[in-house]
């Protein structure tokens, strides 16, 4: 028992990591998913060609094998990145870890986010049409709106794997959650309780980000609940 | 900007379409419709299921695109051009959003936003494309929605609302753009029955204030009351035209008497 309450300002300085790794690459990637996504549902095929590229390269290989190539692959490069600048960058663990994370889920959501525009019900985009909406305005008040509370439930999953992905980060030396319960447990030999502290951790993390998804979801599907002045319940038809 | 061949000195007319064709792969659903709407106008088209009425509709404000002939919106002709892949497409997408907003249309399904509340389907339109205030669209809307009685609803969702309520909200989105021209396609026709006077009412108060209305409907007594004209489709072209009383009383075509007799028990 006393090992575990030792080592909690410790984990908690890993768990402290974690969490800017998941948030630093969850908002970054959605900013980068949009476009992503949007070039995805183009009919242009020098729009969706690279999109649907990226897409599958991201979605297709493993995390592991693009956080080694992203981080030890540079190496390989370190010349040519010195003289671009960037080498203060690659060779941190650092910058490499927020990058293939960022780079990951933006694959991942740029997905979610082109299953859930083309659901959008054709006939409200019509009607968006048939008022004079066209090009950006069309997306930006009614397909993307709509296409984001569609995308919320698995939005959420998304995230939440992607947090617990960042687990990957210790194998390149990052004292995260993980890699600080791996320190201890290697040192201790306290494996169990150790590896159960951090599971707890993560846990109650998890929870924390199903919680947020949950309240951003409620507020935002107000059309789909039961009013409550008059308990009129939402049309089944509008749960599309 | 062309102006409608009408060299005489008549007055431009709100709506001019002139040899509409359209097809659908090798199906011919338009084989070239003429239709003149002048202001206060209320033209009913009628005809069978298939007949093109939805079609020509919808070519009107470019929800298709017709394969040929021309579309004037107040004299203003909507210009076309060809796509690299050879597809009919508009010249100039501006003039399309432009003509969209004075070309308003009520569908059959109401198609209402349906993560918007009443006044937010209302207000949407004319503050993001009309860039009308929104302190003054708001005022507006609310007025429109007391004509169309729903003004006690302005904060429900779509999904709360019945048919007959969505579609007076859908006709409420319509004028809230002050379109010149109103198109409604079969505004009645996914109703439960019950719920279709409440529609007819409000329209036939719109026709009573002089708007122009281009219906598509099976609502044969409706069309014969409200309507100034009556154009009967089938197979793609018009087969009898003319005021509503004589076209339903006396139907020159075998045709449309045999669609009469279907409709009007």
């Amino acid at each position: 028992m006393e090992i575990i309450w030792d080592s909690l300002p410790r984990m908690f300085d890993g768990a402290v990591l974690t969490l800017e790794i998941t948030s630093l690459s969850v908002a970054i990637g959605l900013v980068c998913a949009i476009p992503l996504a949007l070039m995805r549902v183009s009919r242009n095929p020098l729009l969706w060609g690279p999109a649907y590229g990226y897409i599958l390269y991201f979605r297709g290989t493993p995390l592991l094998v693009q956080l080694f190539l992203i981080y030890y692959g540079s190496g390989q490069f370190s010349e040519a990145l010195q003289t671009l600048g960037l080498w203060v960058f690659f060779r941190d663990a650092w910058f490499c870890a927020v990058l293939t994370l960022t780079l990951n889920t933006a694959g991942y959501t740029a997905e979610i986010l082109r299953g859930s525009i083309q659901a959008v019900p054709h006939g409200e985009v019509e009607a968006a049409r048939a008022c004079g909406m066209s090009g950006s305005g069309l997306y930006r008040r009614i397909i993307l709106p709509k296409a984001f509370r569609l995308a919320l439930p698995a939005y959420s999953n998304e995230v939440v794997f992607l947090f617990q992905a960042t687990s990957l980060v210790s194998i390149i030396a990052l004292m995260d959650l993980t890699g600080v319960a791996r320190v201890i447990a290697a040192r201790s030999f306290a494996i169990y309780e150790i590896y159960i502290t951090a599971g707890i951790i993560y846990l109650i993390v998890t929870y924390g980000i199903l919680y947020i998804f949950k309240k951003v979801e409620y507020r935002l599907s107000g059309h789909l609940r039961e009013r409550k002045d008059t308990g009129i319940a939402a049309e089944s038809a509008a749960l599309r | 900007m062309s102006v409608a061949p009408d060299p005489a000195a008549q007055p431009v007319p709100a709506l001019l379409a002139e040899d509409v064709h359209k097809s659908f792969g090798s199906l011919e659903v338009l084989k070239g419709v003429s239709l003149t709407a002048h202001e206060g106008d209320v033209i009913a088209m009628l005809g069978a299921s298939g007949s093109g009425k939805s079609t020509f509709l919808r070519c009107i404000n470019l929800l298709e695109m017709p394969d040929d002939g021309r579309v004037y919106v107040g004299g203003e002709l909507i210009r076309m051009t060809r796509n690299r892949r050879g597809e009919i497409v508009p010249a100039d997408q501006k003039q399309v959003a432009r003509i969209r907003s004075r070309v308003a249309m009520v569908f059959q399904q109401f198609n209402l936003w349906s993560h918007m509340t009443v006044l937010e389907n209302v207000i949407e339109a004319p503050v993001h494309v009309q860039k009308v205030p929104k302190a003054e669209a708001v005022d507006k809307a609310r007025q429109i929605l007391d004509k169309v009685g729903i003004l006690d609803k302005i904060d429900y969702y779509p999904a709360h609302l019945s048919g007959g309520q969505q579609q007076r909200v859908g006709i409420a989105r319509a004028l809230a753009m002050e379109p010149d021209v109103m198109l409604f396609d079969e505004p009645t026709s996914s109703l439960d029955p019950e719920l279709v006077g409440e529609v007819l009412r409000v329209m036939r108060q719109l026709a009573e204030e002089g708007r122009t209305m281009i219906l598509v409907t099976h609502e044969m007594g409706f069309a014969r009351d409200v309507s100034s004209h009556a154009v009967f489709l089938h197979e793609g072209r018009i087969e009898e035209e003319g005021p509503p009383d004589e076209v339903l009383r006396n139907p020159r075509s075998e045709r449309l008497r045999q669609f009469l007799a279907s409709h009007l028990q």
